[in-house]
This record gives C-alpha cells, sequence and structure tokens, in this order.
C-alpha cells in the first residue's frame, strides 16, 4: 500500500472516531466544541504512559481514553450547567484550557510538542475505530438509544416520563470525550509527534461538521460524515489550490439540501424497515377505523 | 360523592405565576378507580393543575398526596414511578423516535438502573420489552405504524400513541389533557373505545381535562369544576349539567354577583 493511501486512511479512521466522540453529545442536544481538548488529553495521556511507564499502545490508548472520559466526567457537572449556545461557548473554553495547559506542561514538552515512540500502524488503527463504531451501534441499541434521543428531542417530556435528563447529558458527554480521547491516542501514535497547536479550535470544529453534516439522528451518520468530508478533500485533490474553496461550497450545498444530515432516522426506517413492516402486517388483526 | 378512598388528593393547594393566582386554595380529591373529569372556562387553571400534580411546577402552598403518600416534594422525574403518568394538551412525542420507540419511552421508569438502561431493546429480536411494547400497540389497532417516524403520522393517531406511551409506565393515576381536542368524531370514538380497554378492570384512576362535554358525560362518572384556579362545583355529569353556578361559568352571568368574580380576576 502507498504511502499516501496509508496516510488517507488512517486519518479516515481517526476522523471517524472523533466523530463518534462528537456523535454522543450532540444525540443528547449539546454541541462540545471543547473536543480537540479531550482528543489532546487522550493524546497526551497516551503518549506520557507509553513514553514513561512503557506500557504498549494497546493498553495506553484506552487508559487514555479513560482519562479524557474521567476528566469529563468532573467539568460536566458546571459546564452542563450552561445551555445552547452558552453550552458551546463554555465548551470552547474548556478546549483552549486544556490547550494553554499542555502548551505550559514543561513534562510533556510544553510549546515544543510531544515525541512518540511507540508507534502504530493502519491496521490496529482501523480495528481500533471499527471497535468504536461498533461499541457506540450497540450502546444505541439498547434503551440509551431511545432516551438520549428523547432527551435530545424534548427534555420537559423525557423528565416527565423518568428519564434523568441530566445524567444522560453527562453520560453522553463523558463518554463522547473518552471517544475523542482514544482518537487523540490513536493520532498520537501513529504521527510520533504531537504539539499542542494541533488540538485547536479548528479541529473540534471540524469533528462537529462531521456529524451535523453525516447526521446525527442515527449511528451510521457520523461514520459517512467523516468518510465523505476526509475523502473528498483528496478526491478534490486534482484542483490543486481550489480545493478548500469547493470542499467549503460542497458543505454549504449539503447543509442547504439535506439540513438534518445525510442520514435521517425516518429514512434508514424506511429503507430497513420495508420487508419486515409488511412482513408485521401480514400477522395482524384488521385495522379498526379511527 | 362520596369521599372514601381517594387516590390522589390536593390540599389547600396553591400556586401564583408573579401576582397571577392561578390556583387558590384548591382542594380536591380522585376516587380510586372513577373516571373524573376536570372541566372549566379556558384560563381556569387546569392544565397548571396538571402541572402541580407532575411537578412540572412546585406548589407555593398545601399538599399534594397520592394514596396516602405526600409527593408535594418529590423530584418531577420520580413521580411516574410513584404511578403518575399524563399525557400533553399539545402532543409532545419525540419527534425523531419511531412509534415503537416513542412507546418503549414509557417503560423507562419501569427500567431504572445501568441493567434497565442497557436492555438491547433495539437489538434481540424478541426482546420481552420491545414485545411488550408492540402488543400494547396490536390492542390499540396502532401496530402498522409500528416503525413510522411519529412527526409524520396524523394528529389523531399520534394523540392515541401519546396515551399507549402513557400506559407503559402502568400508572395508578393517569392524567389526560384534552385527549379529544383537535379530533374528528370517528377518532374521538376511537380514543373513547382504548381508554375504556384500557381502563376496564379499575386498574387505573382516570383524571380527564376536556372541553367536550359528550365525550366527558360518556367517559366520567365524576367531574370537578374550576374556574380562576377554585373549585366552583363537584359531582356527576347529570348534577354538573343541571348546576346554575356552572351555566353561568360557562354561559355568563345574567346579573349574580358579578363583583364576586371580577375580584377573583383581579386578585
Amino acid at each position: 500500500m502507498s504511502g499516501y493511501l496509508e496516510g488517507v486512511l488512517v486519518l479516515l479512521a481517526v476522523n471517524v472516531v472523533f466523530a463518534y466522540g462528537g456523535f454522543l453529545p450532540l444525540a443528547a442536544g449539546q454541541l462540545n466544541l471543547g473536543l480537540a481538548g479531550f482528543a489532546a488529553i487522550g493524546a497526551y495521556a497516551s503518549a506520557y504512559l507509553s513514553n514513561v511507564f512503557k506500557l504498549a499502545p494497546l493498553l495506553a490508548i484506552p487508559l487514555a481514553g479513560i482519562v479524557a472520559g474521567a476528566v469529563a466526567l468532573v467539568v460536566a457537572v458546571p459546564v452542563l450547567r450552561t445551555r445552547g449556545i452558552y453550552l458551546a461557548l463554555a465548551t470552547f473554553a474548556l478546549g483552549q484550557i486544556v490547550q494553554a495547559i499542555i502548551l505550559n506542561l514543561e513534562v510533556v514538552g510544553g510549546a515544543a510538542g510531544y515525541p512518540v515512540a511507540a508507534f502504530i500502524r493502519l491496521p490496529t488503527i482501523a480495528a481500533t475505530a471499527a471497535i468504536v463504531v461498533v461499541l457506540v451501534w450497540l450502546l444505541f441499541a439498547t434503551r440509551f438509544g431511545i432516551a438520549v434521543t428523547a432527551v435530545h428531542d424534548d427534555e420537559g417530556a423525557a423528565d416527565l416520563m423518568g428519564i434523568d435528563v441530566r445524567g444522560f447529558q453527562i453520560a453522553a458527554f463523558a463518554l463522547g470525550s473518552a471517544i475523542a480521547g482514544v482518537g487523540g491516542g490513536l493520532y498520537a501514535h501513529h504521527f510520533s509527534f504531537i504539539e499542542a497547536q494541533y488540538f485547536n479550535i479548528s479541529l473540534s470544529i471540524t469533528i462537529v461538521l462531521y456529524v451535523l453534516l453525516g447526521g446525527t439522528q442515527t449511528v451510521i451518520g457520523p461514520l459517512l460524515g467523516a468518510a465523505v468530508f476526509t475523502l473528498l478533500p483528496e478526491l478534490l485533490r486534482a484542483s490543486a489550490n481550489l480545493r478548500y474553496v469547493a470542499f467549503a461550497a460542497a458543505v454549504i450545498v449539503i447543509m442547504a439540501l439535506r439540513p438534518e444530515g445525510l442520514v435521517t432516522a425516518g429514512q434508514l426506517r424506511r429503507l430497513l424497515g420495508f420487508t419486515r413492516a409488511e412482513h408485521a402486517a401480514a400477522g395482524l388483526p384488521t385495522e379498526r377505523t379511527g | 360523592m362520596s369521599a372514601t378512598d381517594p387516590i390522589l388528593r390536593l390540599e389547600s393547594v396553591s400556586k401564583h405565576f408573579g401576582g397571577l393566582r392561578v390556583i387558590e386554595d384548591l382542594t380536591l380529591a380522585v376516587r380510586r378507580g372513577v373516571r373524573t373529569a376536570l372541566i372549566g372556562p379556558n384560563g381556569a387553571g387546569k392544565t397548571t393543575v396538571f402541572n402541580l400534580i407532575t411537578g412540572v411546577f412546585p406548589v407555593d402552598a398545601g399538599r399534594i398526596l397520592l394514596d396516602g403518600i405526600d409527593i408535594t416534594d418529590t423530584p418531577s422525574r420520580l413521580r411516574i414511578g410513584h404511578g403518575i403518568a399524563r399525557s400533553f394538551q399539545n402532543i409532545r412525542l419525540m419527534p425523531h423516535l419511531s412509534t415503537l420507540e416513542n412507546v418503549m419511552v414509557g417503560q423507562h421508569c419501569r427500567n431504572r438502573g445501568m441493567r434497565g438502561v442497557l436492555q438491547p431493546v433495539n437489538l434481540v429480536p424478541r426482546n420481552r420489552w420491545r414485545e411488550a411494547a408492540r402488543a400494547a400497540l396490536a390492542d390499540a389497532a396502532l401496530i402498522q405504524y409500528e416503525r413510522s417516524t411519529v412527526g409524520n403520522l396524523p394528529y389523531g393517531v399520534q394523540k392515541r400513541i401519546e396515551l399507549v406511551r402513557a400506559l407503559m409506565a402502568q400508572p395508578r393515576v393517569l392524567l389526560l389533557d384534552e385527549p379529544a381536542a383537535g379530533l374528528n368524531p370517528a377518532e374521538t370514538e376511537a380514543l373513547q373505545a382504548q381508554l375504556e380497554t384500557s381502563c376496564a378492570g379499575g386498574g387505573v384512576t382516570v383524571l380527564v381535562v376536556e372541553h367536550d362535554m359528550h365525550f366527558v358525560g360518556a367517559l366520567c362518572e365524576d367531574v370537578i369544576v374550576l374556574d380562576f384556579g377554585r373549585k366552583i362545583a363537584e359531582g356527576s355529569p347529570e348534577d354538573i349539567r343541571h348546576n346554575p353556578l356552572v351555566q353561568e361559568t360557562y354561559l355568563g352571568a345574567p346579573a349574580a354577583e358579578p363583583m364576586e368574580r371580577q375580584n377573583a380576576r383581579g386578585a
């Protein structure tokens, strides 16, 4: 496999992981603009654990995810008191704080960046991404998925149905941050060098874009969004300098044509449910008029 | 009206919004297993009573008792676990969930804790909870909509789905806020049939806010009339129909005591 292709696929797999980190809070109706901060925590934690404690990447990366998730759990309590635009601003500030702390943390190189000794290749990264996708899919096939969507759709009614709105918001925020941390760990161990500047607001916004454009209502949406928006700029490489213009234009067109994302829940149900619905209808008593 | 064995009691409940006294020293009792209607003109405070019973707003004064247990300070989220479920005046189904998933939201209060939340309802084809929700939809003749996104369904169908969702909580007291509003006669009839089947056997006590007096007369055995946040009458639908005070409230006062009503409004 060419180095270029492997590079693109690694980026794709890491972006897919990041996208699910953004998907969880968005599925619960929260915009987390501090994802890059949690990715940075994961990247630095994983690098530190493998550099200093000589942990294997396959152990260091999940632990890094847990560290990022634990930090998210602690900050979630004050941060998730805000809502809407204020939540977006609070999480944005959170990302900035993480970046500023790392820049001043000499033990991990500060502004000079941090080299990472242990190296992982595409198969490990792709397998981890696949595991993340499957785990999120499994999670959303449980009552958790229904409850999170209920919180997203109508907090008040969800509360009256006995759903712990705040609990699910905190869980989605912390789990998403843990996944972003895993993505950061994957990135660190493949590119062998991390610096705080990489984990900036533009990374957070790009992750959120993957999810919004792919669709927040289904588990497949973030996968599709990350795939389309990692590969599209590469396909547009032929147009050289104009590729980011073309990319931005594509983003706007998709947002205009499919404001709820490329895949929506209703659409997916129609696609998947057709045969099964007919099946079900066959064994039923005749419909009462009403 | 015999006051024996009320399942739900409000004792001297008051609620003010700023200077507006929406509920004023309201005492009422809903008898166990008796389908009861809460009626009154617009702005009488009927929906506010529901919001106080379900804990959407805290009361300013008074107590709310469910089966003798004081739930006045119980958080809204936990009240459904005590057996109070409701529907909403403006449908509040979850628009991004399917009909079946919306009905499964109603089971949430019976699935607390990690194990409950991680029930694989959309994974295992014959999941017990999923099948229970499907059976409830089938009983309500709504199974053909199980996979539909609820936002696209007709209004009357959505109202009936909301009723199924509330019943999935297996409530002891079911609060229905204008269940027949906006329904055509055929839909109203279907709803009434559904309510009668669901509540047969007296397991569920129904308290319904409704303007459609035919619906109230056909469904309910007790009627409580509110006006300006106070109870002005109670009794059987027949009694209420002939109650002069109720007639005055609904049809306008000829001359009797206009000042008192004025005071109640201004207070």
